[in-house]
């Protein structure tokens, strides 16, 4: 180990930090815990990309930010998640550390409906986070990330939502960074209870295109019998953020947990989005999109693995590099024994648009039983000539041509968001990174 | 305005350094309808590419003009926006792009910026000529030709001519495999498309389309040329009497390209 790998914060600082949030025991107790761990355990291994030398631990760790009685005193890119016709009835905006907004409909409010940030949730609803927190889905232990996130935790939210309430209107967190230099350490929980469903939704942005700082991100999704969750979310990190984000969920019997990632960060990013089908009859479809460019490097994994009959796995990736932007798309299809019936099926497809950009597909297919059905396709490739030339004769340029094969490409993940203001929210955030 | 004239003049094109091309001259003018004839294999497709400016096709020698301009010195966007256009044999699937998209893409490239059709506007004449070509209206949300019939690719790439409305459209085989109703279809589009400011090149080596849509004039390909010219006649005379006697006539054995008499 060198010394570039010493953690900046110490076991007092932590519980200094712990105690000024009034955190319980517990989870004072996690932190430390975690912290010891974060010494001595290794970063993890993405297949392909070399993180070694990325910047992990050096960081600020605190900033807060001012409160806003109106969304209107929001800059406008973040109204640009909002409809302005149809705003939010769900919202919670954390601005650096601080909760800026916050709002839950009175209906959801008197179902039993949480939706707040997560030291609220360790004051108030102590037994409920504990319950869940970084026990069925992430390990602390995994590695140092995970260490270094449960040790110094300094923001998120929690969801819970009670046996057989269906929620239909969108749950939406927006995670703002707007100091330049302070790490988002963010842990959100959604936990759906039994027969019970919801929608959710979350952007994270922040400006720093040349201060540098941290993004270390842990989300843990757990769908209980028959519940439905679909998780939709728009990563937009400035460039001088490097990011570890590791989005899980967890689905027992009969679960649905969906996912439509818009990944749009500039800067270099590690992201696993792992779903664990415990129970039978559980489906998971993992959808997610890229745009990389600039030097960025990036590494994508998106995993299912089924334990339970019947199960259904699929998993979509759509990745458009450009310039000199280099990304792995490892997709993982596990079927473990005695999952007979499951399925797993998978797509990666890369595009690129210059000769210096690389992408890269890994699919990957693990199957321990033998009455499954599973596939897998996998694409690297450069835009379509013979596209091009039917678009031109149509007397459309050649940049306007690629611009829309661009968007054609990643509009089979792109439609599947389910929040209309994020979904084109997503595609202003492709147009730009596509110019 | 008088309509727009399309001119070749004695035009050589390889591929991959193999002349398929050897000297083809054509006239084509606003209000008149020409018909390339011909039997597989004699280079019709390829002046049709050649013309919109194919990467694939090399151009050695003569020349196409549009109206006195240079078209060989343009990029293939830029010969759409002077006005010609070429309705494909085999259109390319794009997926993520619907039809609508990619019209309405391809009407704004003709306008200035901020002078975009209005979206309105642009679905009310969309519809009209989705109905007129009896084309289900979902097409317009369907991505571009993808998962569509040989019928319905015809049919898309009628209504792109009827919503562009080029000066000049070279149609390449716009016939082929499509069934007599569909035939009839896709000729009442370019039917409709008449008129002195629209001149149309229709290649084709079954005279059956001429039932539907009569050219002024008729002309066949043979080893890379215009071999024979003539009025609406000649293509019923092919249909009587096949190319034979034309091959007869010229001293050629071998119709098709890289044979020289």
């Amino acid at each position: 180990m060198t010394v570039d790998t010493k953690l900046p914060y110490d076991r007092s600082y932590i519980e200094q930090f712990s105690s000024l949030h009034n955190e319980p025991t517990w989870m004072t107790e996690l932190r430390v815990n975690a912290l010891e761990k974060a010494e001595t355990l290794e970063l993890p291994k993405p297949d392909k990309t070399k993180i070694g030398k990325w910047n992990f631990t050096k960081f600020k760790h605190v900033a807060t930010g001012a409160t806003i009685s109106s969304l209107s005193e929001l800059p406008t890119e973040i109204q640009d998640f909002f409809d302005a016709d149809a705003l939010p009835e769900n919202l919670v905006i954390q601005r650096n550390q601080t909760v800026a907004f916050a709002k839950l409909s009175q209906e959801l409010a008197d179902k039993g409906v949480i939706f707040t940030d997560i030291f609220t949730a360790l004051n108030k609803h102590e037994e409920l986070v504990k319950r869940y927190y970084m026990k069925d889905a992430v390990s602390v232990d995994e590695h140092k990330l995970t260490a270094l996130h449960a040790a110094l935790m300094n923001g998120g939210v929690f969801v819970y939502v009670p046996k057989n309430v269906q929620i239909e209107k969108p749950l939406q967190a927006i995670f703002w960074q707007e100091d330049p230099e302070v790490a988002l350490v963010n842990h959100v929980l959604v936990v759906a209870e039994e027969n019970s469903s919801l929608t959710y939704v979350e952007n994270y942005i922040s400006n720093n295109a040349d201060e540098d700082t941290v993004a270390n991100i842990v989300t843990e999704v757990i769908a209980q019998d028959n519940a439905k969750i679909s998780f939709g979310a728009v990563d937009n990190f400035a460039a001088g953020t490097t990011t570890y984000v590791n989005r899980r969920g967890v689905g027992y019997r009969d679960a649905t947990i969906d996912w439509a990632l818009g990944q749009m960060n500039d800067g270099n990013t590690v992201s696993e989005n792992v779903t664990h089908l415990i129970g039978d009859g559980g489906v998971s479809n993992a959808n997610a999109v890229t745009v990389g460019r600039g030097k960025q490097t990036q590494n994508f994994t998106a995993k299912i693995v089924q334990f339970g009959k019947n199960t259904d796995g699929q998993i979509l990736q759509r990745g458009v590099m450009k310039e000199s932007a280099t990304s792995i798309f490892n997709a993982i299809g596990k079927i473990e024994h005695g999952a007979s019936g499951a399925n797993s099926e998978q797509t990666s497809r890369v595009l690129m648009l210059s000769e210096k950009a690389r992408g890269d597909a890994n699919p990957i297919l693990l199957i321990e039983e033998d009455d499954v059905t599973a596939g897998h396709a996998a694409s690297v490739g450069r835009v379509d000539p013979m596209q091009l030339y039917y678009f031109m004769s149509r007397g459309i340029t050649q940049e306007e041509a690629e611009r829309l094969v661009i968007h054609g490409f990643l509009d089979p993940v792109v439609r599947q968001l389910p929040i209309d203001a994020v979904k084109k929210q997503l595609k202003q955030v492709i147009e730009r990174k596509v110019n | 305005m008088a309509g727009s004239v399309l001119e070749i003049k004695n035009l050589h094109v390889s591929i991959e350094d193999k002349e398929i091309l050897k000297g083809v001259n054509l006239t084509v003018k606003g209000g008149e309808f020409h018909a390339i004839m011909g039997p597989n294999g004699t280079g019709k497709s390829t002046l049709a590419s050649a013309i919109m400016g194919h990467p694939k096709y090399e151009i050695t020698e003569g020349s196409i003009t549009l109206d006195g301009e240079d078209v060989l010195e343009m990029e293939v966007d830029e010969r759409a926006r002077a006005g010609l256009f070429l309705a494909m044999q085999y259109p390319s699937e794009v997926s993520g792009v619907t039809t609508s998209d990619f019209l309405r893409s391809a009407i704004n490239a003709r306008r200035e910026e901020g002078d975009e059709i209005q979206l309105m506007k642009f679905i009310k004449d969309l519809d009209k000529d989705l109905d007129f070509l009896e084309i289900d209206q979902s097409m317009a949300t369907r991505y571009l030709n993808e998962g569509f019939s040989g019928g319905e690719k015809k049919r898309n790439e009628i209504l792109q001519l009827m919503q562009i409305k080029p000066d000049i459209a070279i149609l390449d085989e716009i016939d082929s495999g499509l069934d007599i109703d569909a035939l009839k279809v896709v000729s009442k589009g370019i039917n409709k498309m008449r008129g002195e400011d629209f001149g149309c090149l229709i290649i084709t080596h079954y005279q059956r389309l001429l039932n539907y849509i009569t050219p002024d004039f008729v002309h066949v390909m043979m080893q890379g040329r215009v071999v024979k010219s003539g009025g609406p006649e000649l293509a019923q005379r092919l249909e009587a009497e096949g190319y034979d006697w034309i091959k007869e006539e010229l001293g050629i054995e071998d119709e098709t390209v890289g044979q020289n008499a």
